[in-house]
């Protein structure tokens, strides 16, 4: 909420358990261990009263970026396809990674440039990415890889960090820009995939 | 109820034969079995602090900005914009031991109920921990098991870990330390203590289900030490649930917002026995409590059982009748169970508030008793002191220097990161952390609780222990380990503001070990004049033995402070290429200092000697020098030289940083690992050199210059010659290696 409120937007809670969206221009699915993540991480939630809402707002082209949990959520949901399995170390691991944007194809990246690197932290135990080769061929030739690890700390194929869905309004990703917006914190880094969001909320609120 | 054959009940539950004379005499006659419960866990050791109490009233726990000193669930200061800080440690340690994931986890969530007990909003989180050494499979086992612990409870909880101390020594092998630190803060305005007052108010059970875990937690297993078959204690080991306590934290903290409660207590140690009892007694009131009211997770659960069970994430609120359909409104919200379990009465005719369980509050009375003479009542020790009788002698065998032959490989011995540790916290959550952990103090930005509003200004915290200073001298090592705190937040820019200890010491029935607690407490008490600090809350754990040998004496330090301007990250532990390297504190002119107690020493093997000397006003100025140095945005990395001495902390400097060192001029091998006190090591450009030395000067801080930093060579000499050469690379493997080599590929139970 404070990293897109310095950005001169104005980010409200949604409450889990009600199933309107109350009229906001763009959806973030924060991390967070939600619901402990006792059975698998985002299980439980996507049946939260909140998710229906978001699908729908989704399916009507609605930005939705899932972080980190938010990201496990969206693909419980079938938002996004693939899923996070166990950290290739088996551990819980909360560093500072390097990111490549890949596209600027997408709600998160339209500012971004391709091919710069973002130090961004990753906080997670379940990120490491799998998909099938079908879909793994499909995000590579479709151009829906938004962000890839150039060295790759949790085994996700492809050193994939964060993907789009075709509609490109849609994604998730295993770092935490949010935690990379002020060089007090060590990187302001996200700030350009943050401020791609903002874009896209002010572009679905503006009259069409 | 006893049979003549067996042990006295009283006796299995941890009581002497004294104390339960002392309850007889309280109650006028005979204990029934709920009630010996019930003394046992509230006079046990770890809640009572029947031995230590004498000694602990010896530390100064006043000064400017104290709201809340020791006694309360943490301690408060005032730290100014209308915020104050609730802080506190603790030990988990025998539990950890006995099942470490869950001994770890539960120490995690137990601690964050003291400070939102406080009205407090937790924002940080802090575990110092001490293993066996890594060779020993067992301790490898703890030592996986305690972090994970850690890490699954407190990522989980929302939480941030943002530090503490990862130590290995072959005298914890058998009785590992688990401290766990946590700060939250508050609006002034929001303080509440733990409390019962208003007669016919409600006492509400908050949060999970009571079962049969941790059932004598306090008693059976942290008040005595550990011997053959103490696995068989495991059922005494609480187990967590880190998400039914994040909604308890949130649920808490909104009814304290909407002003919903008179008081409210957690339930750590002792259950719904201290909650209740503490409430009724710290409002001078009675409380009639219906066991029967209290959701259990299994059938046939005795009531003293339900009044002694350690289950987790629970809280007692007291309420007013007229608020309780709000409060169980809000706690329906965050999917908090409560339940209404008891109600103040007034005292009786003689002005004592009696604690009554009761099944059902108009059936039957189960149990009937004073509910202050649960706390206050409890036995005061005066327990036996006694120097060790080798003292003299051991003081008398001063630890040699190594050969510089030898320095290279005696100093690769003593280099381990511990980001193997730190990786599995999630140390940035909240976005408050500008300094975590791997520096020498953490630094947090510093956020109205309530409004968000940054005030500009930072909190810095550190912990700190020395078990190989405190074992050759319990009284100065603890004044050094004091010191030591100083210095950490001076490297980060921190004033220091107030203190909290968690005592961590073997057998109270060993006069020496009583010794020892009694020479730290003065140690820390005359340091804490010295600088000016109050203490303000503090944990003794005792009975860290195992198979009858005692622990070093391991007093652990907490030590909050204030960065009045952070405007910017502080230098921290690095070098950047063509930096000159200054030694603050020390000129290296005098004769070599004694290297008792140092890192080096205990790896040769050699535990004797005298601590190097100790100057409180030198050590004042070394630190306000760095402080003005720090913040005055002068220095590119800076670190304070302590365990492992000068040797190690250049050699930390130039791992971090991957940039060489070459220092020239060291006397000797002593100067490289002697502990010596109030040292800093200061990276500058090279056209701020004259500055910093005249700075020094104009502070009367003895300073030298020591070398450069740059290239691929970690390499220092003097008179005597080379003593340590190594390349940077194999330097910064065998220091990032170590703990993955030994932790990471996984570990299985010896």
């Amino acid at each position: 909420m404070e990293a897109v409120g310095a950005l001169g937007a104005e980010a409200e809670i949604l409450w889990h358990g009600d199933d309107d969206l109350r009229g906001v221009d763009a959806v973030v699915v924060p991390g967070g261990f939600a619901h402990g993540d006792y059975l698998r991480p985002g299980a439980i939630a996507r049946f939260s009263p909140v998710m229906g809402a978001v699908v729908a707002f989704a399916a009507d082209g609605g930005p939705v970026v899932g972080i980190c949990n938010g990201f496990q959520v969206l693909t419980e949901a079938g938002l996004l396809p693939g899923a996070l399995q166990k950290n290739r170390g088996l551990k819980f691991l909360c560093t500072t990674v390097e990111l490549r944007v890949e596209t600027t194809a997408s709600v998160l990246s339209t500012g971004a440039e391709v091919g710069s690197i973002l130090r961004v932290p990753i906080n997670h135990f379940e990120g490491n990415y799998t998909c099938s080769a079908e879909t793994l061929a499909e995000l590579q030739s479709e151009d829906r890889v938004v962000v890839r690890y150039v060295d790759n700390p949790n085994g996700s194929v492809d050193d994939i960090a964060g993907i789009t869905n075709a509609g490109r309004n849609v994604v998730g990703l295993m770092p935490h820009p949010e935690r990379a917006s002020s060089a007090l914190l060590g990187s302001a880094d996200g700030v350009p995939l943050l401020r791609s969001l903002v874009d896209a909320a002010a572009g679905a609120a503006a009259p069409t | 109820m006893t049979d003549a054959d067996a042990t006295p009940i009283h006796r299995a539950l941890g009581l002497t034969d004294t104390e339960l004379d002392d309850i007889i005499e309280i109650l006028g006659r005979e204990p029934n079995r709920l009630e010996l419960s019930m003394y046992s866990v509230m006079w046990s050791e770890h809640c009572s602090y029947k031995s230590s109490k004498v000694h602990l009233r010896r530390l100064p726990t006043t000064g400017e900005g104290v709201l809340v000193g020791p006694g309360e669930n943490a301690g408060v200061m005032d730290v100014g914009d209308g915020i104050a800080a609730a802080i506190r440690i603790e030990s988990h340690n025998h539990p950890s031991f006995i099942e470490p994931y869950q001994g770890a986890a539960t120490g995690a969530g137990g601690i964050l109920r003291d400070i939102f007990t406080m009205g407090a909003r937790p924002i940080a989180l802090m575990d110092p921990l001490r293993f066996g050494p890594l060779d020993d499979p067992r301790s490898r086992w703890v030592a996986e098991g305690v972090v994970s612990g850690i890490s699954g409870y407190g990522n989980s909880v929302g939480v941030p870990t943002v530090g503490g101390e990862v130590v290995f020594d072959e005298c914890y092998k058998g009785n590992p330390l688990v401290n766990v630190l946590c700060l939250g803060i508050l609006p002034v305005e929001r303080l509440v203590l733990a409390k019962a007052t208003g007669t016919g108010n409600l006492a509400v059970l908050l949060g999970s289900a009571t079962g049969r875990d941790g059932i004598g937690g306090v008693s059976v297993l942290a008040s005595a030490g550990f011997e053959e078959g103490s696995e068989d204690k495991r059922p005494a080991v609480q187990v967590g649930d880190p998400f039914e306590e994040k909604r308890l934290i949130e649920a808490c903290l909104a009814l304290l917002d909407a002003g919903l409660v008179v008081g409210i207590q957690d339930l750590g140690g002792a259950g719904l026995t201290c909650a209740a009892s503490e409430t009724a007694a710290n409002g001078k009131m009675g409380m009639d409590f219906d066991v029967s009211a209290v959701p259990r997770r299994e059938d046939g659960m005795e009531p003293f059982e339900v009044m002694t069970s350690e289950s987790q994430e629970r809280m007692l609120a007291i309420v007013t009748p007229d608020d309780l359909p709000e409060v169980l409104r809000l706690c329906e919200r965050w999917e908090v169970l409560a339940t209404v379990v008891g109600k103040v009465t007034d005292p009786d005719e003689h002005g004592v508030g009696m604690l009554r369980i009761v099944d059902g509050f108009d059936g039957e009375v189960l149990a009937d008793v004073p509910a202050s003479s649960l706390h206050d009542a409890a036995p005061v020790y005066e327990r036996p002191l006694a120097e060790p009788a080798d003292r003299a002698a051991r003081q008398s065998d001063a630890p040699a220097a190594p050969t510089a032959a030898d320095a290279t490989e005696a100093l690769l011995g003593l280099l381990y990161d511990t980001t193997w540790v730190s990786s599995q916290y999630d140390h940035q959550l909240f976005l408050n952390t500008v300094e975590g952990p791997g520096g020498d103090a953490v630094v947090l930005r510093l956020k109205h609780p309530t409004t968000g509003v940054d005030t500009g200004r930072g909190l810095a915290l550190t912990t700190d222990g020395n078990h190989r200073w405190c074992a050759v001298d319990p009284r100065q090592g603890t004044a050094l380990t004091l010191a030591e705190s100083i210095l950490n937040l001076a490297c980060v820019g921190a004033r220091p503001m107030a203190v909290v200890n968690c005592l961590n010491f073997g057998n109270p029935e060993h006069p020496e070990v009583m010794w020892q607690l009694s020479e730290s407490v003065d140690g820390l008490s005359e340091a804490c004049l010295a600088f000016g600090l109050p203490v303000i809350g503090g944990n003794v754990s005792l009975y860290n033995e195992s198979r009858g040998t005692d622990i070093d004496p391991t007093p652990v330090i907490g030590l909050l402070g204030v960065v009045d301007e952070l405007t910017r990250r502080p230098p921290g532990v690095t070098l950047a290429e063509g930096d000159q390297l200054l030694l603050l504190g020390d000129d290296l002119a005098g004769p070599a200092p004694s290297l008792a107690g140092s890192a080096q020493a205990w790896a040769a093997g050699s535990k004797g000697g005298a601590l190097p000397a100790f100057d409180p006003q030198l050590h004042s100025r070394v630190a306000d020098l760095v402080r003005n140095l720090v913040t005055g945005e002068v220095l590119s990395g800076v670190h304070d030289a302590s365990s492992g001495g000068l040797g190690v902390a250049l050699a930390e400097l130039s791992v971090r940083s991957g940039v060489g060192v070459d220092v020239t001029g060291l006397p000797g091998t002593a100067h490289l690992f002697a502990e010596a006190p109030s040292r800093v090591v200061v990276a500058v450009a090279a056209d701020h050199v004259d500055a910093v030395l005249a700075a020094a000067a104009g502070a009367q801080v003895p300073a030298v210059a020591l070398g450069t930093a740059g290239g691929d060579r970690f390499a220092l000499s003097g008179p005597d010659g080379t003593l340590v050469e190594v390349g940077v690379a194999d330097l910064t493997a065998t220091w990032r290696d170590r703990l993955p080599d030994a932790l990471g590929a996984g570990t299985t139970q010896a």
